[in-house]
């Protein structure tokens, strides 16, 4: 525990000199790398700790930055006050989907795609809805001039650099606290064996929507902010299938159920996601980029099974 | 009254179609207990072996079936056989990610050889109608639709009746039982799962008159494919089968009655119904559930 505190206090505190040396374009690369290395930290809460596999968690980026986006547009609520609600709203509806689905006994990948199912609708409601802008999109007005990061949630790219990187630390304090913490052991063994679980006592239904409602709610409050730094959203884009996917995979590229897991793994597959699509456009093949991403996640899944993660551990372990 | 028996019609017709594709899946996880994520690509695979066929020979839609067939299954039997075979005993996470790094590696694949662009095949068979009595079917999709259905009983009658068919089933049951009477379980494994593409494939070439093939058309394939395996019963093949109905027929009413944009509000929404109501599906038993 104390050795984990003193790792995301060196992590956070180097990255947190990034602005120092880096300049803007990498600062928006690494801003959005941080951001999916937070919504992995979400992600892997549920399916690293209680073995949930949900592969619909792009609802709650979509619900979660509408949220935050038509509260500041249509009804002039500042980000300070839409980020809570749309970490509220997600969280409810976290724990109504956990609810729904393990109350009326949807396991393993059947409530994978009641999670899949929920997005869909989800994406496909709001492509029809002209109050959110349907499939033309919901955009957010240019920033004023004389624009205070800090007053309206939104700014340059040092800004979100810090903001993602704000969240991401919380997160993994989060997740620190919880895996040394009663409910981490108690997810844990949800997610080794239920029946046991259960037996010895262990509220698994209550457990299970805790998780998917804390889960939820910060990929809620981290939509939000996705939406501010991105300006627009649209219901593809924010909830379909394709961010749903995004999503899980730094998680198990740097290494499912580990602290660091989802932060290693993001900073590993953004770089190389932002390289492969520029190498598509140097050579002018369009879907270069897209085999590459699929061939490196298939090595990782092949050669690397529990994440790069654990594998850079026990290299590390090994050497001391 | 004339338009709405029609829509139907053709909700059947599409439906008998996703059928075909529900069945390659159900009998993957039937038999494997294991969840081709990437069963929508195979589907555009077949549907680009129909589109190239028709290019170079001007064939007919139907003649492109079985070459489809034949390469989905080859990819199916050699996927299975050396890559899929080690994931078995894993997590079904892993599972997941192993068939959606497919599915890019595919995707990819497709876009560096044929472009975004939509290619859709022009045949004169294209305008034909049937009539029957007040009722005009579409001629391409009344001819994809009884092909599926053929297969469809075809393979039926295959897993029924001939000797693998039944070390199929027997390797599904119990597979240790199975080796032990001397089924070669990792080749059996291996045909299913070659089956199980070469429905996807062929009913790509099916509909590659029908739709536009571009690559990007993979996930919707897939998604349709498992609500209707999930409607039905995962696992089941009749299950597959009154599934593809069910989806092609609320295709068509959503289509109808909202937009044709919002055509799979109605089969999702059928989905989680049926999920929360009856999660084994609708002809599925509970044990097939796991």
């Amino acid at each position: 525990m104390r050795r984990g505190a003193i790792a995301v206090a060196a992590f956070s505190g180097l990255l947190a000199l990034g602005p120092l040396v880096l300049d803007g374009y990498l600062l928006s690369l690494l801003a959005l790398a941080f951001a999916f290395a937070f919504f992995g930290a979400a992600w892997n809460l549920m399916m690293g700790f209680a073995g949930m596999l949900s592969i619909g968690h792009g609802l709650y980026i979509g619900i979660g930055g509408y949220t935050v986006a038509v509260l500041l547009v249509t009804f002039g609520v500042s980000p300070w006050a839409g980020l809570p609600l749309a970490g509220l709203l997600c969280a409810g509806l976290g724990a109504a989907i956990a609810w729904t689905g393990f109350r009326f006994a949807v396991r393993g990948v059947y409530f994978a795609l009641l999670t899949l199912a929920a997005a869909e609708l989800a994406r496909i409601l709001f492509e029809h809805w002209p109050f959110v802008g349907g499939t033309g999109g919901f955009f957010l007005p240019a920033l004023p001039p004389g624009n205070v990061p800090l007053l309206t949630l939104r700014g340059g790219p040092e800004f979100f650099y810090f903001a993602f990187l704000l969240l991401l630390t919380a997160a993994l304090v989060l997740t620190l606290a919880i895996r040394h913490s009663r409910m981490g052991y108690r997810l844990m063994a949800i997610r080794e064996d239920e029946d046991a679980a259960r037996a010895s006592g262990v509220p698994v239904l209550r457990m299970r929507i805790a998780a998917a409602a804390l889960s939820g709610g910060m990929t809620g409050i981290g939509g939000g902010l996705f939406a501010l730094m991105n300006g627009s959203l649209f219901p593809n884009t924010m909830m379909g299938v394709a961010i749903s996917i995004e999503i899980m995979i730094a998680p198990i590229v740097g290494g499912l159920g580990t602290v660091f897991g989802p932060a290693i793994g993001a900073l590993f597959v953004m770089p190389v996601h932002e390289l492969s699509e520029h190498l598509a456009q140097e050579a002018g093949v369009f879907g270069l980029n897209t085999l590459i991403y699929g061939l490196l996640v298939l090595l990782v899944v092949l050669f690397l099974p529990a994440g790069i993660g654990p594998s850079v551990a026990r290299l590390l372990r090994g050497r001391r | 009254m004339d338009l709405v028996a029609g829509v139907i019609a053709n909700g059947v017709l599409m439906g008998a179609v996703y059928a075909l594709i529900a069945f390659g899946l159900t009998i993957i996880f039937g038999v494997m207990r294991v969840v081709n994520f990437a069963h929508g690509e195979m589907v555009v695979i077949g549907m680009y072996a129909g589109y190239f066929l028709w290019a170079a020979f001007d064939t007919h839609p139907l003649a492109a079936v079985l070459p489809a067939a034949a390469l989905l299954f080859l990819i199916g039997y050699l996927l299975q056989f050396h890559l899929v075979q080690h994931f078995l005993a894993r997590p079904a996470h892993v599972q997941f990610i192993l068939f959606i790094a497919l599915a890019l590696v595919i995707t990819g694949a497709h876009l560096v050889a044929f472009g975004p662009n939509p290619r859709g095949i022009f045949s004169l068979a294209s305008f034909e109608v049937y009539r029957i009595g007040g009722l005009r079917l579409d001629a391409v999709r009344s001819q994809a639709a009884a092909a599926a259905l053929l297969i469809v009983a075809l393979l039926w009658a295959f897993l029924r009746a001939s000797r693998l068919g039944r070390a199929i089933r027997a390797a599904a049951d119990n597979r240790t039982g199975a080796a032990v009477v001397g089924i070669r379980i990792r080749h059996v494994y291996a045909v299913t799962a070659g089956i199980g593409m070469a429905c996807a494939g062929a009913a790509g070439a099916l509909v590659a008159p029908l739709f536009d093939t571009h690559p990007f058309l993979a996930p919707e394939f897939t998604l349709i494919a498992f609500i209707t395996v999930i409607l039905g019963g995962i696992g089941s093949l009749p299950g597959a089968l009154l599934g593809g109905l069910l989806i092609g027929v609320a295709e068509a009413a959503a289509a109808l009655v909202l937009s044709p944009s919002m055509k799979s509000v109605l089969s999702y929404g059928l989905l989680i119904l049926v999920m929360l109501a009856r999660p084994q599906g609708i002809i599925g038993s509970p044990e097939g559930q796991r």
